[in-house]
């Protein structure tokens, strides 16, 4: 009894300090409608700094807590500096830029980090006067864990009130619905937003401060608390405080008793309950439907166009290039080469469902991982033959789009996103931890092609072939009737109903067609590369995907083979390089302040209209 | 036997009457008004009718085909074309693939994955978009279009399977005078030439008044009266509720003299 | 005291208004009629500071407000009624009122909500009522309500007859020309004419993004051509 009472009580604490970075989150997209994948990072700050100043600072009870309190404060102020220099400029874009530019700030605070303090884990103090144990029904609970049992609670009664018994917490919830409208009663708005920031990512940072005790800070804490709170955030209801308390609890207590009956997928735990709790309610447990966001979309995409007749020619001395290219290069650059086809037909089928699906996916390693793992399991069990290989890789990527894609059908916008960014971490999570079948960390190696096909130039002109065919037929599927019906519903839900059109079917074989095209790009990959790791699951491939469609631009279909071809080499380029992601995250960065369009929306501005086949045509009113 | 028969419709919500114990029905080629005060209960009664809302009571009998419990995409299915309130297009396609999308669907191809959509029933859409006199507009994107033309473009959409009843929410909402005139002219002769009945509801009251052939007031969930325009114009009770003393619309007086 | 001096604005490539200008006096009701999409939302919007024109100027009092942001326009005692009311609809009535409140100003009526709900006796009834549940009529004299809180000079109402039944309408005249007999100055964005003769002393009419014709209703009135031309009922 008192030893489950104690584990009860474990995961009660382990929810304050999960809520408080939860409610920060919630705060934060509640008002700017971002997504912020650098909450986390706030959070790791808030670890890193508390741990520099309980060193500063005089030791004992003032100076721990007078630690914790400067680094909220300074994590807070540094929250207050990006959304003055970086989310301002944002608000507007849309969700892909956003999220993908807090990205770009999670690579950026990431290597800021190691530079900082280094690689090392850094283990803080015990709270001085609060190391102890107090032993309930027998079993000992730190002193700590009671304190933060305590915070939780308190802190959502004060967020509470801030929000619905002052003046600017009513500002604040009026410009969560209509900024704009706001502004034009006299409200400064702009100041409204930063100082949201300010509470938001304080928040994150005393998360993060007075885990210190518990945990040592280290490097992979950002994206390790941000999965866990999109989690609470999304099953609480998004903008919910007292949802994300709840969900919080949720959690804390789903890990603490989890790990008792099911060690082997705790993991995944966490996002099954999401994902049951998002199908039976759509909006999160106390969150309420998605308004529709005031002045954020921009001006409508053109109609589709055929190829103008410069475009064919184009296109054919391109193929003509990539048939000759073997002739003239080495070894070095076929690999190369065929690592940007691979990623080429990952972000095409990534912009399928996401340009004209319009679903955001925020999880499309998924497929590519399935499709990898597949063929990988395939060999290592029943060691099947090359081609049979890649006849598994997409079977197993669109069996798990048929799974996952019927769950998010049923959602729409963030909530959505976050269902596909779980589905991948769920797949992330299996293959991670259940090592005697996947290998675990260690990966699967020796997947080798077959005999004809282990020459580098033999496996470029295989690569070339499938990912060329498999571009192509996606090009057809968007221009058929299927491809119409799927814009159709991305443009007017309404109408598309109303012309008696089903959605959700569409949307959900959507699913599987991006699946299966995905799953084919993985089966590639995985002979390409002779093994495969858990990695290429990881919410940084799907990340990967999310910059090539955006470096490309969503509008226009060139745009992921311009963006993966632009990705791929710029990341063979900086990889090399220490510090890189600092490098990186600043290049993403550059790009969604400078050429919001993508590239190939940019390049479209400048071209001439024989290339592009565009007419301008102004909105007339 | 009526197109449409509607009876005991009721629908509550927390409590609140909404719609209360409605009963009409709907003629062939008429065209029938349901007006009535801001929260009177239209727009439930019109989602009742088209399968977005659930009702709690009644039935809506089609042809004698009964709608409730269907969903909106087989109600379509049996001949019965909308319109909305704030126009829903399709704004990334060209005037003409708004149409065939409808045609599209109509003809169940929507899972097609290889045949170009942009040339399918092309030669129906071209027919369509000349009915409501959109034919030259077929190549421009839908998102460039002036609002009165995009309700024009809903029009032709709404008659694509040829549909025997159209249900139109506020057909003329947020179009200029004399747009809102030229648009229920538009669809008062394709009403009498193609014998299809519509069922609308209005705020503009010139529109009303000259474009129906019987209206319905609707009051706190219940229909108060049903008649012509005359009759409804000196009904004592639609005046207090509804219609006030006139000064905000054409008194009848006046659209005897110019029309 | 309100004047726009030759302004234009753009979207995208589109123009959407090209050389507008006319003005608003103390007590004066000016309506500016047109179409859906003539270009009447955008002059409001961009006098409000939410849509840049690269030319002309906007002046309120004397001064120019134009390049200013809309919170600071507002401060100024420009007030704002948008269309389709943009309720906060979690929000409760009072709530609405108070994101409208602001600083008492010497120029302009002093309002509070016991005073607004005088003028709008239905509001009085229903304070902590949030917005969301309020029928369309009562949403716009919220709207207006809200937008008086912060004791404005001269307030731009945009289409405020829009989608709202006929009686309501009435009653919207007679709180216009209370507004007016505190000295208020009104510009009335409207496609409604019959309402717009009620309570106006000027027309402005905008086709295409561009005056067409301005003078009083009277003349108006008496000037059938122009009448058919731009408005035709």
């Amino acid at each position: 009894m008192g030893f489950y009472l104690a584990q009860f009580l474990t995961g009660l604490a382990s929810a304050s300090s999960l809520f408080l970075v939860a409610s920060g989150l919630s705060i934060i997209f509640g008002v700017t409608r971002i997504v912020n994948f650098a909450h986390g990072s706030f959070f790791m700050l808030g670890a890193y700094l508390a741990y520099t100043f309980v060193n500063i600072l005089p030791h004992g009870v003032l100076g721990f807590w007078g630690a914790i309190i400067v680094a909220s404060l300074l994590v807070g102020v540094i929250g207050v500096f990006l959304e003055i220099t970086l989310f301002r400029r944002i608000y507007k874009a849309p969700e892909l830029f956003q999220l993908v530019a807090t990205f770009g700030v999670v690579l950026v605070i990431q290597d800021l980090a190691l530079w900082i303090w280094g690689a090392e884990d850094l283990f803080g103090p015990r709270a001085p006067g609060l190391g102890g144990a107090v032993r309930i029904l027998g079993e000992p609970i730190p002193q700590y864990d009671l304190l933060l049992i305590v915070l939780g609670p308190a802190v959502l009664l004060a967020v509470w009130l801030l929000f619905n018994k002052t003046r600017w917490g009513t500002l604040v919830r009026a410009a969560t619905q209509d900024r704009e409208m706001v502004s034009a009663l006299g409200v400064n708005q702009s100041w409204l937003f930063t100082s949201v920031f300010f509470v938001g990512s304080t928040l994150a940072g005393l998360g993060g401060a007075i885990q210190l005790p518990r945990e040592a800070a280290n490097l992979l804490m950002d994206l390790n608390v941000i999965g866990e709170a999109f989690v609470v955030v999304v099953i609480g209801g998004m903008g919910s405080v007292p949802g994300a308390f709840l969900a919080s609890v949720l959690i804390g207590e789903l890990n603490a008793f989890g790990i008792l009956i099911f060690p082997e997928i705790t993991l995944v735990l966490a996002f099954l309950v999401m994902a049951v709790v998002l199908v039976v309610r759509p909006w999160g447990l106390l969150g309420k439907p998605d308004a529709v966001l005031r002045g954020a979309d921009g001006p409508p995409e053109q109609p589709l166009k055929p190829f103008t007749a410069t475009s064919k020619y184009l296109v054919w001395a391109l193929a003509a290039a990539l048939l000759a290219t073997p002739a003239i290069a080495d070894e070095f650059v076929l690999v190369l080469l065929s690592d940007i086809l691979i990623f080429t037909l990952f972000a095409v089928s990534l912009h399928f469902i996401m340009g004209p699906g319009g679903l955001v996916s925020f999880g499309h390693a998924a497929y590519f991982g399935l499709g990898a793992y597949g063929a990988a399991l395939a060999v290592k069990y029943l060691g099947v033959d090359m081609i049979s290989g890649l006849v598994v890789a997409p079977i197993a990527a669109g069996l798990g789009a048929l799974v996952f894609g019927w769950f998010c059908v049923r959602l729409s916008g963030v909530y959505l996103a976050m269902l596909t960014l779980a589905a991948a971490q769920i797949t992330w999570s299996v293959a991670f931890q259940w090592q005697d079948v996947t290998g675990g960390d260690d990966g699967i190696l020796g997947i080798w092609p077959a005999e004809w096909a282990s020459e580098k130039m033999a496996y470029y002109y295989l690569t070339l072939a499938l990912v060329g065919a498999s571009v192509y037929v996606i090009r057809r599927i968007v221009y058929a009737p299927f491809g119409y019906a799927l814009r159709a519903g991305r443009d007017s839900q309404l109408r598309v109903e109303a012309i008696g059109i089903n959605l959700k079917s569409q949307q959900w074989m959507a699913f599987v067609i991006t699946g299966i095209f995905a799953g084919i790009a993985g089966g590639l990959y995985v002979y390409s590369k002779g093994s495969i790791f858990p990695d290429e699951l990881h919410i940084a491939r799907s990340v990967d995907g999310l910059i090539m469609v955006l470096l490309g631009g969503i509008q226009s279909l060139i745009g992921p083979i311009v963006g993966a071809v632009s990705f791929t080499m710029l990341e063979d380029l900086v990889t090399r390089l220490d510090y890189w992601r600092i490098i990186f995250g600043g290049v993403i960065l550059f790009i969604v302040v400078i050429a919001p369009e993508g590239l190939a929306g940019f390049a479209r501005k400048i071209l001439p209209e024989s290339l592009t086949g565009k007419k301008n045509e102004g909105v007339q009113i | 036997m009526s197109l449409l028969d509607v009876t005991n419709l009721c629908k509550s919500f927390g409590g609140v009457r909404a719609v209360n114990d409605v009963n009409f029905s709907l003629e062939k080629g008429e065209m029938l008004a349901l007006i009535g005060p801001n929260g009177a209960g239209k727009t439930t009664c019109f989602n009742m009718l088209n399968g977005q809302l659930k009702a709690d009571r009644g039935s809506v009998s089609f042809q004698g085909q009964e709608l409730l419990g269907m969903n909106p995409r087989d109600i379509w299915r049996l001949g019965i074309g909308r319109t909305f309130q704030i126009t829903a297009t399709f704004a990334s396609m060209t005037v003409r693939e708004n149409v065939q999308m409808a045609l599209i669907s109509h003809h169940r191809k929507v899972f097609s994955l290889w045949n170009r959509a942009t040339n399918s029933y092309a030669q129906e859409a071209n027919s369509l978009l000349q009915q409501v006199g959109m034919e030259h507009q077929a190549d421009r994107a839908c998102g460039v279009l002036a609002y009165g033309d995009l309700k024009r473009l809903e029009l032709a959409i709404a008659l694509a399977h040829g549909p025997q009843l159209l249900l139109m929410d506020e057909p003329t909402a947020g179009m200029a005078p004399q747009e809102r005139i030229t648009l229920m002219e538009l669809v008062a002769s394709i009403a009498k030439s193609s014998n299809v009945s519509v069922l609308f509801t209005e705020h503009d009251m010139d529109v009303v008044f000259a474009h129906s052939d019987r209206l319905m007031v609707l009051n706190r969930g219940e229909i108060i009266a049903t008649g012509t325009a005359d009759e409804i114009r000196s009904n004592e009770v639609v005046k207090e509720v509804y219609l006030g003393g006139g000064s905000t619309f054409d008194t009848g007086e006046k659209e005897k003299t110019s029309a | 005291m309100l004047e726009v001096q030759g302004i234009n604005a753009f979207y995208g490539q589109a123009k959407i208004l090209d050389d507008v200008s006319f003005s608003v006096g103390a007590g004066e009701v000016v309506a500016l009629l047109g179409r859906n999409g003539a270009g009447k939302s955008t002059t409001m919007k961009t006098m409000m500071g939410m849509v840049s024109s690269t030319k002309g100027d906007v002046t309120f009092n004397g001064e120019t407000i134009k390049k200013l942001p809309s919170h600071v326009i507002c401060q100024k005692g420009l007030g704002y009624v948008p269309e389709e009311r943009r309720i906060f609809t979690e929000l409760t009535v009072m709530e609405n009122l108070e994101v409208g409140k602001q600083d008492k100003r010497p120029d302009a009526p002093f309002w509070t909500p016991d005073k607004l709900f005088k003028l709008f006796p239905n509001l009085a009834e229903m304070r902590n009522r949030p917005g969301g549940q309020m029928s369309g009529g009562e949403q716009q004299m919220l709207s207006i309500a809200r937008t008086l809180m912060g004791n404005p000079s001269a307030i731009l109402l945009d289409e405020p007859s829009e989608g709202i039944a006929p009686v309501i309408v009435e009653q919207m005249a007679f709180t216009i020309m209370e507004l007016k007999k505190e000295g208020l100055a009104v510009l009335l964005s409207e496609q409604n004419l019959h309402f717009a003769k009620l309570v106006s002393d000027r027309a402005v009419i905008v086709e295409k993004g561009s005056i067409r014709y301005q003078g009083t209703v009277k003349e108006l009135e008496e000037n059938p051509e122009i009448r058919d031309a731009y408005l035709a009922v």
